[in-house]
């Protein structure tokens, strides 16, 4: 079982990534430098949060066009699990392997706190070991976050069960005071149709040991070891 | 040859800098602005060819990579 984790020029949650990975959720993890067309060899792939390019242009709008996105494009469409936190979720957006945008935070600050999470679904591969109506406590830190996609959109992400985590109060109440950036619908991370593709704002690999404050987020890589380890990986 | 590319917000999309900066004309004194919506503008010096070619390259550039078609409209001038 081995997974890649992307450095683009920017990427500064790579090793954040990558210790959570190894030391934590004990995956074999390697780095792969953005240059590189080919993923063979890996089995998940982790876009870690930073700030590629300077965010010049729009958050993630360059790093789509390195050579990588390709790769993970391929490794998306066979069904390999990936996974976009922060920065990396801008990619998989601006990519278009996710639906929608980001826009800047409805407060026009830049939001560094804990948060707390709604999870709505355990069928991609970073949440089969969190039951819906979980909640956890995990930390955002972003400037950009600000979800948005048209009505029809929206419409069909929640039809088709494709918001896996919504910002709530400790509760669990979805309420527009717990929504730290202005998200549509308090939207904090989304899969794709198959399931395979999660982008997240917030940071589960700054929160995987209780050191940290929470370990709420090791269940994203530890649900991804326990999916990878029933498909004999 | 020259070209302007405006970018801007799509309308429904809500732009916080653009309110920010509205309320900060209005605390300046600058009455009677309505609404301030924040764009960006690009220009862009291309190598001569003909327009119709010129166009249909800025379009693709807009699509692909200049604007994010899901938050953003574009608009392209060629000049000369």
């Amino acid at each position: 079982m081995k997974a890649a984790v992307l450095v683009f020029p920017g990427s500064n949650c790579d090793h954040d990534a990558y210790h959570a990975l190894k030391y934590v959720a004990g995956v074999d993890a390697e780095f792969v430098w953005h240059k590189q067309s080919s993923l063979a060899g890996f089995d998940a792939v982790v876009v870690p949060g930073g700030f590629t390019y300077g965010d010049y242009l729009r958050t993630g709008a360059l790093a789509k066009l390195s050579p990588v996105m390709g790769a993970v494009k391929r490794f998306a469409g066979e069904g390999g699990p990936v996974i976009g936190i922060c920065n990396g979720f801008q990619i998989l957006l601006e990519a278009g392997l996710l639906p929608g945008a980001m826009i800047v935070n409805g407060s026009l600050h830049f939001v560094c706190d804990y948060v707390y999470l709604a999870a709505e679904t355990s069928r991609t591969p970073f949440t089969g070991r969190i039951p819906p109506g979980s909640i956890l406590k995990v930390p955002v830190a972003h400037y950009q976050g600000n979800y948005f996609a048209d009505e029809k959109t929206l419409f069909s992400l929640e039809e088709r069960g494709q918001v896996v985590f919504r910002y709530c109060t400790p509760d669990g109440r979805i309420t527009e005071d717990a929504n730290p950036n202005g998200s549509a619908r308090n939207i904090a991370g989304i899969c794709n149709e198959a399931g395979n593709v999660l982008g997240m704002m917030p940071h589960p690999e700054r929160c995987a040991e209780a050191v940290l404050g929470s370990e709420d987020g090791r269940q994203v890589f530890d649900s991804m070891v326990s999916w990878l380890k029933e498909r004999g990986k | 040859m020259k070209a302007k590319i405006f970018v801007t917000l799509k309308k429904g999309v809500l732009d916080p800098q653009g309110k920010a900066i509205h309320a900060s004309l209005t605390h300046l004194g600058i009455g009677g602005v309505e609404d301030v919506r924040v764009g960006k503008f690009m220009e862009l010096t291309l190598k001569e060819t003909g327009r119709d070619e010129a166009r249909m390259r800025l379009e693709e550039a807009c699509r692909r990579l200049l604007a994010n078609t899901v938050i953003e409209d574009y608009r392209i001038e060629i000049e000369g």
